[in-house]
């Protein structure tokens, strides 16, 4: 059992120990989190569920490092990250997570290598070596042909997909996906989870957030949070 | 992010986002073209009373002794009536400064009015007669294109010969050559004896339209009464020479006029500086007034730009959240939209100097101002443009860099 003061083992990705954050809202103050205590292991493949309300969302900001902590403690990859500063949660975010929204969140107006490229620009990548390694993510996930092509030029799916590589063009520990097939089609969405599947098989750590038990049944391990707790914690066949 | 990456990035925006990005220009835009078009002109007209007006015109180490001063800004009525009530210069006095200076100058006698001259049917009106001496031609560099200046000799005995100016010439013989012609002024007759060099205008009065002749000729009459002068001209060979010289002439006019110490000068040695005081009297509301109308329209200018950026920050605030999810610091954010907001300010002082230099040009070739783009000044508004973008981008950019990566990922 880890307590306070301890350092985790090796190979625990996501280390949270009794995380709380509580927002005031005018006065009032709001316990989105009420001590949340996880690990998660390299290359697990974790669904967070729970109604609305029940904290998911704050618990992804903060494994996501968007979001400090009222008090606990957050662990990721061998490092404490709970009383980091702005600037190094940047810094954090931009080696360790790969995001993939629910909206893609793709710049309109840059090609799709371009929008891969970014985390690489904020890395300090220079020009060349991240021209080389956003066509390497995009080949990764089916796109290799699609590289100049704008985000309103391709479909949803691929639109994904594109989120996906400038996801993993960082090789970050985890890949932290918030709803990702909220927008899409079942069929889409099937394939999307076949993308996850096989970076999954390749040894890549994921953190999918969703509300849909469905997308939830493709992970191999489900925590559903209520009121800001832990409610369970299960692993499932895959 | 590295520098270069804002500035490749801000360049981008500006491209895909034209018509947003000319607008937020324009201030800029009109402020440094206003800013290099109006220094054009004083930088012209400066350069132009430095080099060619008292330079040449005017006669470098030259001074000039008047009943009143030549070039006068501003003066109060009751100083006009003073200046009115003091005696004339007479020959005299000039003959009486010849015979007292101890410096070698060259000295030459003037007096001028305006005439008609005549050749046969033709007419020439509105002429500047002047009666001068010999050694005026070389005072005032006057080159001859055809004959020749008259002598001593000639001045001394009063011949009744003239040199034209350029301009007279062709109004009078078209292409026919005039010398040996006679000419009327005032009555009597004058052998032309040459042509003086065309001089061209300076800020638009034409420097052709004069003839001279010899100062004791018959048309002194014209000019002034008998004995009378309007100036006499000292040229000395050094700058401290003429000093020396004027002060000799102070010396003596005062003596001859029985001035008392505590009295003051009642007449007045001009020299080129008095012109240029003059000038620089006039230079002077504009440099007060030309920053004013630039100050306006940069800081019209950067509201503009402020403006356009906050709505950019406002427009992109879910591309900044993405921008902070993926990593970025936030100084990059910072850096991105300070470069964004100073590339948009950039381009547009860089039209600014195209449209300036351009209407200098204009300005140079439709009115008689003589502008002459300074290279200080493109300088000035390239760096005062981007200037002004950086200040103006401060706050929307900081206000961007602030953004919470959760809320603007949110925002819809």
């Amino acid at each position: 059992m880890f307590r306070t003061g301890d350092t985790p083992l090796p190979d625990i990705i996501i280390l949270s120990h009794k995380l709380t954050r509580a927002y005031d809202m005018g006065g009032e103050i709001v316990r989105a989190l009420q001590g949340v205590s996880v690990q998660i292991r390299k290359n697990e493949y974790v669904a967070v569920m729970g109604p609305s309300g029940s904290g998911k969302s704050t618990l992804m900001n903060l494994i996501g490092c968007l979001d400090t902590p009222t008090s606990g403690e957050y662990w990721l990859n061998g490092q404490k990250v709970s009383d980091l500063d702005d600037d190094e949660l940047a810094r954090i975010r931009n080696k360790e997570i790969g995001f993939v929204f629910q909206t893609f969140n793709l710049l309109p107006r840059a090609s799709a290598l371009h929008n891969v490229e970014l985390p690489l620009i904020y890395a300090g990548a220079g020009a060349r070596e991240r021209r080389a390694r956003a066509a390497r993510a995009l080949e990764r996930v089916g796109l290799g042909d699609r590289m100049e092509h704008r985000p309103n030029e391709l479909s949803g799916g691929q639109r994904q997909r594109v989120a996906i590589a400038r996801a993993l063009v960082n090789d970050p520990s985890i890949l932290l996906a918030d709803e990702p097939t909220g927008n899409l089609d079942s069929t889409t969405s099937s394939e999307i989870m076949a993308v996850f599947r096989e970076l999954h098989r390749q040894g890549q750590t994921i953190v999918m957030v969703t509300h849909e038990h469905d997308i939830a049944a493709h992970a191999a391990r489900v925590v559903t949070l209520r009121d800001g707790l832990i409610a369970s914690d299960q692993l499932q066949a895959a | 992010m590295p520098l270069f990456e804002a500035l490749r990035l801000a360049l981008q925006t500006i491209r895909t986002q034209k018509l947003k990005s000319g607008f937020s220009l324009l201030g800029v835009f009109i402020g440094v073209a206003s800013l290099i078009g109006a220094w054009s002109i004083v930088n012209g007209v400066n350069r132009y009373m430095t080099e060619k007006f008292a330079q040449t015109l005017f006669g470098v180490n030259t001074f000039q002794l008047r009943r009143r001063p030549m070039f006068t800004p501003n003066v109060p009525d009751s100083v006009w009536r003073a200046w009115a009530r003091r005696p004339r210069i007479r020959f005299s006095d000039a003959e009486a400064l010849n015979a007292g200076f101890t410096v070698p100058v060259i000295t030459a006698w003037q007096s001028s009015d305006n005439q008609t001259v005549s050749y046969r049917d033709k007419q020439a009106r509105d002429i500047e007669l002047t009666a001068a001496s010999e050694r005026y031609f070389e005072i005032k560099n006057l080159r001859l294109a055809l004959g020749r200046a008259f002598t001593a000799q000639e001045n001394r005995s009063g011949a009744a010969v003239v040199v034209l100016g350029d301009a007279v010439a062709q109004r009078l013989f078209v292409d026919r050559s005039p010398l040996d012609r006679s000419v009327r002024i005032g009555g009597s007759a004058y052998r032309v004896i040459g042509v003086v060099e065309k001089q061209g205008s300076v800020l638009g009065f034409p420097l052709d339209r004069f003839v001279v002749v010899p100062a004791q000729s018959p048309a002194q009459n014209l000019v002034n009464p008998p004995g009378i002068l309007d100036a006499f001209l000292v040229k000395a060979q050094s700058e401290p020479e003429m000093r020396l010289a004027m002060d000799q002439a102070e010396g003596i006019m005062r003596s001859r006029r029985h001035l008392r110490p505590r009295q003051d000068d009642n007449f007045a040695l001009d020299t080129s500086e008095g012109v240029q005081r003059f000038w620089a009297g006039i230079s002077r509301i504009l440099v007060v007034v030309l920053p004013g109308v630039v100050l306006v329209s940069l800081v019209i200018g950067g509201i503009v730009i402020m403006n356009i950026m906050l709505m950019a920050v406002a427009e992109r605030t879910r591309e900044i959240g993405l921008r902070k999810s993926l990593g970025a610091r936030r100084r990059d954010v910072l850096r991105q939209f300070l470069a964004e907001s100073a590339a948009i300010a950039t381009v547009g002082a860089a039209f600014g100097v195209v449209a300036g230099i351009g209407l200098t040009f204009l300005i140079a070739a439709a009115s008689p101002l003589p502008a002459s783009v300074s290279p200080v000044s493109i300088l000035l508004g390239v760096v005062m443009g981007a200037g002004v973008g950086v200040v103006a981008g401060v706050y929307p950019a900081s206000r961007a860099a602030r953004l919470d990566p959760i809320a603007a990922l949110r925002q819809e």
